[in-house]
């Protein structure tokens, strides 16, 4: 113990030990450990697995125990889930008073919730006070809001049903809540793995939901390790998996749902960009860059883990960094004045130096400052790596730890070169204290959240969730609301049901609406009389594949006959390969300016697409005639939804807006929808003009470039569609199209790297195929698992379905303030 | 790739300033006392200060440091030897001067030194803060003690008088033997982005000071944002002020956290940039022994150590010294204290 004059010489630090009585003495009562949370009871597992223990990472002490659940403990979680769903899905009021009631709970337990993550986890007492455990209750009041207003606001939507949730070791309560509030608050029910290194504030949160008067089964809870969650993601019951890991856990969960109709977010891994610009405030961006990797040991799947500096401030931001690492305090996590606490386990820690060692051996030079670590523990020390090539390991694969990588760039161009040459996408900080330069590089970044003069800021009003192998889907805010609904009615049961469903809904076919039977008169008329078929003894036509802007042969030299309804030859289209489709994503992504062309440019375009197929109507009712084989009226019915459709999204584009989200900070939190990229689109065989149109319109109209495979059966609508879209100003490559073999296109499609979306409009089987196959690179798919929509309604053929399909969210933060 | 970090190992300090402006100043800084370089307008162009990230970096910094039991006490005890105990009103007699500066020489019970193990060591603060016509009573007062006597001078609070008579003031102060002068900037000059006129006036106070640390207060309330807060310390510093210092205490906002922070932090590039170490004073609305402690964390954190002595840092403070002997009491006996069990200033 030092004496008063010495520390007021030296003024030192001194302990500062945050008290543990309380979570010891709890830990004390389980002198067995932990069973399992199912239909409101603690149960003991109905198999007697090995038991897996509790460590405190930053001593190796055994805390207490888990169970592993068998296959019969999930069974039984998800029938009381199944059990508790219809009465809980239609309540509204009670479900927001449940949610209120466990925000106010975390809140009153805020200490005892801090210790006990700080123990079971190893991060900072500091951390789990001030950010872990605060935020975790704001997600449950945040979404009590919900629960209320949902069935109001968002009334074309219902819950899904049982929610399968995994979640990963570095948050375990604030993952939990990001989970459990927005499922329960949309009216599902849960079945929750914690990860088996950290499952003890599950548990005790587990036994605050009888005080918040939550109903057996709404909430269970079951410990174990990765079978356990095999086994949540395989059960038939289950009707959505929610899942934060890995990126390679994640396309394992996306093989295993495959064709199963269960819904999917995947928030996974990342390697975000950090920009800091010459005209930044460098010491913000230090500080920033302590919140970015230094922050709960860097194990933080959106850390700011490479640095791209502006060439001119590289070696001062380094010093800067430098100086600033000398004062971080490593060490007990208990300690209140301590910045960083231990790694996950000593196993992690090996790995985070693996990677150090492979990143200096592929020539990045190692910095650590010279302070004091535990002799003990899975502590690492904060770590900076300059000298970081693209190629070096550091620069690809997520480290998960305290690891920052570092290199220049001379241009902003060249830093958004460097910020998106990654797999992954989702978040990315930026610093400058130029308007125009942060909103140019905000939108530039590939990324699902983008800080700019900020790092790291979470708040259940904003979404959070990433693009490319970071995964889809979003938590927080609206858009991570929706996720955990779906629309009501938004498939028919099977494929050429479409009438029979009109006329029980007594829709009316949306051509025959005044809007689009204006100002056309005369030809209806005319077109009562027209002849079915075209005029014999006309020019040979050749139908080729739509790609760059221009009409090109296929690949192959091969060409496939298409039937008319009568099984007469209608004519023969391109048979498209491989290569035809590698030519189409190729002209597709060169076509990206499409993304920057103004909302009204897209939005004109349109509006022209549609005028000129009016001037071509008779000659589309005529094929269609012909080809299906439908009635006059049904024809024109067809063609005539397709014109008001393209108008429908002339006027969307333009018009699906973003939102203002109010997190609690002085801040402007911009959820921005953007286009996904190049997308594929594989259309059905019903409605092969309208179907084809009420896809590629919405696809466009938000700004993506696509490649569209027409019917397979029928795709002569789509290729003479061709020649309008040449006359309409559509920019080349914006809109290609290639005819085929549905499934061998759309298996290039889907294992296509440049493809970033897949929708699929085909079978069962291939619905299940395409899933799995996209699942390599996390590509985002909207299958109909052989279910078919009823194109001629404007309910289910267009609005904002197709557009959330079309768009991701990018949640840009916008901190703002100058006077002191 | 190229090779940036390699370049960072080649020099200790960002090369920001070209190297003949480095030589310049050096040359001047020796003519003006070992203060100050000549007025570099590209530095300051070249300023820039995020408010919001300072604001979290001062937000969050007390919730990562804390002090406690014999720490708590000696960091305290520090913070009573660097300040500046002071009294600045319009109705100062050399009698109340007198109770200050016996304030001053004994600021905590001695009984309570005792307890804390505190032994024979004077404990005084560094300074008390009159005006100019209260100086030759804080003067007589404070003979034999390395208590120093500070006067705010050059018009204070409002520096709006005649210049030559500012310079004067100063003259005048230092010879009837303040030992510190706190001077006023004319806050136009920052409003106005006048940053050539505001090098030359803090000059002209310097060079009126001659051997005399000089304190620039900058009035940081009345200059309208942070980034013009950063912009008139340079100005300061590059000038040659010993320390620059937040406010009068008269202004309707004083000393603030994220202010202070971004002084600090202008302070250490000045430092690493041309080796010369200038002090801080924030002033004004420092009243609570809590928040002594968190400056003199931000202090620790981002000045470093070798700032936490007089020579570098002080509080300008009337009402701090109460709370803090209120909770060295509570320190010692483990009941809290009230203000009537310590003798007045």
């Amino acid at each position: 113990m030092s004496s008063v004059p010495e520390i007021f010489d030296t003024l030192s630090y001194g302990p500062a030990p945050e008290d543990a009585s309380a979570v010891r003495q709890w830990l004390a009562a389980h002198p067995e450990g932990f069973s399992l949370y199912i239909g409101g009871q603690w149960r003991a597992s109905r198999e007697q697995a090995a038991r897996i223990p509790c460590l405190n990472p930053a001593n190796g002490e055994v805390l207490s125990s888990l169970t592993q659940s068998s296959a019969e403990d999930v069974d039984a979680a998800v029938k009381s889930a199944q059990a508790a769903f219809p009465a809980w899905s239609k309540s509204g009021y009670e479900r927001a008073r449940v949610l209120y009631a466990l925000g106010r709970l975390i809140q009153k337990h805020s200490r005892f919730f801090a210790v006990l993550e700080s123990l079971d986890n190893g991060k900072p007492i500091r951390e789990t006070r001030d950010l872990d455990i605060p935020l975790a209750a704001r997600h449950f009041t945040y979404h009590a809001g919900w629960a209320q207003l949902v069935g109001r606001e968002l009334a074309d939507h219902e819950p899904l049903g049982v929610i399968g949730q995994i979640i990963p070791w570095n948050f375990p309560l604030l993952m939990l809540a990001w989970k459990v509030a927005p499922a329960l608050a949309a009216g599902n029910c849960v079945v929750l793995k914690p990860a088996e290194d950290t499952s003890l504030t599950a548990l005790f949160f587990a036994s605050l939901c009888a005080d918040a008067a939550v109903p057996p089964g709404v909430v269970n809870i079951l410990t174990g390790d990765g079978k356990v969650g095999e086994l949540i993601v395989a059960h038939p019951g289950i009707a959505k998996i929610a899942f934060t890991g890995s990126t390679e856990v994640g396309k394992l969960i996306r093989r295993s749902t495959a064709g199963t109709g269960k819904s999917l977010t995947l928030e996974l891994g990342g390697k975000s960009p950090f920009v800091v610009f010459e005209d930044a405030d460098l010491d913000a961006a230090v500080e920033g860059l302590v919140d970015a990797i230094w922050f709960n040991q860097g194990q933080v799947c959106c850390a700011g883990s490479r640095l791209i500096v502006e060439e001119s401030v590289l070696a001062s931001l380094v010093h800067k960094i430098k100086t600033r690492l000398a004062h971080v305090r490593i060490g007990d996590p208990l300690d209140k004045a301590i910045d960083m606490g231990a790694l996950i386990t000593p196993a992690h820690r090996t790995r985070v130096q693996g990677f150090v060692e492979q990143a200096q051996a592929e020539g990045a030079t190692l910095w650590q400052p010279d302070i004091a670590l535990p002799r003990e523990g899975a502590f690492y020390p904060p770590t900076l790596l300059t000298d970081v090539s693209p190629a070096n390991i550091v620069w690809r694969e997520e480290v998960f730890g305290p690891v920052l990588a570092a290199t220049s760039f001379r241009t902003l161009q060249e830093a958004v070169e460097l910020a998106n040459n990654t797999r992954y996408g989702l978040a990315a900080t930026l610093y400058t204290e130029s308007i125009n330069r942060a909103l140019e590089l905000a939108v530039k970044l590939k990324a699902g959240v983008v800080w700019i003069n900020t790092t790291n800021q979470l708040d259940a009003a904003c979404g959070f969730g990433g693009i490319r192998e970071s995964g889809f889907g979003r938590e927080g805010g609206l858009e991570g609301m929706l996720d955990y609904l779906r629309e009501r009615d938004a498939w028919l049961p099977a494929p050429q049901a479409d009438a029979a469903r009109r006329e029980k809904h007594g829709e009316r076919p949306s051509g025959a609406t005044p809007l689009a039977r204006s100002g056309r008169m005369l030809a209806e008329t005319l077109a009562a009389e027209s002849p079915m078929a075209e005029p014999a003894g006309g020019i040979d036509r050749t139908f080729k594949n739509f790609i760059g802007g221009k009409q090109s042969r296929p690949d192959g030299g091969l060409s496939r006959p298409v039937q008319d309804a009568r099984g007469e030859l209608a004519g023969w289209v391109a048979q498209g390969n491989r290569k035809d489709i590698r030519d189409a994503v190729e002209a597709a992504f060169r076509a990206e300016r499409w993304a920057d062309a103004t909302a009204h440019l897209r939005s004109q375009i349109l509006f022209y697409i549609a005028e000129n197929l009016a001037l071509r109507r008779e000659e589309f009712i005529g094929k269609l005639r012909r080809l299906s084989g439908s009635k006059g009226a049904q024809a024109r019915a067809e063609v005539d939804a397709a014109i008001e459709r393209l108008f429908a999204y002339g006027g969307w584009a333009d018009k699906y807006d973003g939102l203002i989200h109010t997190p609690p900070v002085r801040n402007i939190a911009l959820a921005v929808p953007e286009p996904i990229g190049v997308v594929g689109v594989i259309c059905p065989d019903e409605a092969p003009l309208l179907a084809f149109v009420s896809l590629l319109a919405p696809v466009i109209a938000m700004g993506n470039r696509c490649v569209m495979v027409p019917s397979e059966r029928m795709p002569l609508p789509a290729l003479d569609l061709c020649q309008v879209l040449e006359t309409s100003d559509v920019p080349a490559g914006v809109v290609n199209i290639v005819t085929g073999d549905r499934e061998e296109l759309s298996a290039t499609l889907a294992m296509h790297d440049q493809v970033d979306c897949l929708w699929y409009f085909g079978s069962k089987d291939g619905s299940k195929r395409v899933e799995e196959w996209a699942a390599a690179a996390v590509k985002r798919t909207w299958v109909n698992h052989g279910r078919s929509r009823d194109w001629l309604s404007v309910r289910h053929g267009e609005g904002r379905t197709f557009l959330r399909q079309a768009t991701q969210i990018k949640n840009i933060w916008l901190p703002y303030g100058d006077f002191a | 790739m190229s090779s940036p970090a390699g370049a960072d190992s080649k020099i200790a300090f960002p090369r920001l300033v070209p190297e003949r402006a480095q030589v310049e100043s050096e040359a001047s800084a020796e003519a003006m006392g070992g203060r100050g370089i000549e007025f570099d307008a590209g530095w300051i162009d070249r300023v820039r200060v995020n408010l919001s990230a300072v604001e979290r970096r001062v937000s969050t910094l007390p919730k990562r440091r804390t002090v406690k039991k014999a720490w708590q006490a000696a960091w305290l005890l520090k913070a009573v030897s660097l300040m500046d105990l002071t009294t600045l009103s319009a109705d100062d007699t050399p009698g109340r001067v007198l109770r200050l500066c016996a304030k001053a020489r004994a600021p905590v019970r001695s009984d309570l030194l005792s307890a804390l193990g505190w032994g024979e060591r004077a404990l005084t603060t560094a300074a008390v803060c009159v005006y100019h016509d209260m100086v030759p009573a804080a003067r007589a007062a404070l003979a034999g003690t390395d208590i120093a006597v500070a006067a705010v001078s050059a018009g204070f609070p409002a520096g709006l008088s005649p210049f030559e008579l500012r310079l004067e003031e100063i003259r005048r102060s230092v010879a009837a033997g303040a030992s510190e002068i706190d001077v006023v900037i004319s806050r136009r000059h920052v409003l106005l982005s006048d940053w050539c006129a505001l090098y030359a006036e803090i000059r002209a106070f310097r060079e009126a000071c001659g051997p005399v640390p000089m304190k620039t207060i900058l009035g940081t309330g009345q200059l309208g944002s942070i980034g013009k807060v950063a912009k008139a310390s340079l100005v300061a510093l590059m000038a040659g002020s010993d320390f620059i210092k937040t406010s009068t205490g008269m202004e309707p906002v004083n000393a603030t956290l994220p202010v202070s922070l971004v002084m600090m932090r202008m302070i250490r590039e000045f430092a690493e940039r041309t080796g010369q170490q200038a002090g801080f004073k924030p002033a004004g609305g420092i009243s609570s022994a809590k928040t002594a402690l968190t400056y003199l964390l931000l202090v620790k954190e981002e000045l470093g150590d070798e700032w936490l002595r007089p020579e570098r840092f002080r509080f300008g403070a009337s009402r701090l010294l109460g709370d803090i002997e209120r909770q060295l009491e509570h320190q010692v006996t483990g009941r809290y204290s009230a203000a009537h069990r310590h003798p007045l200033g």
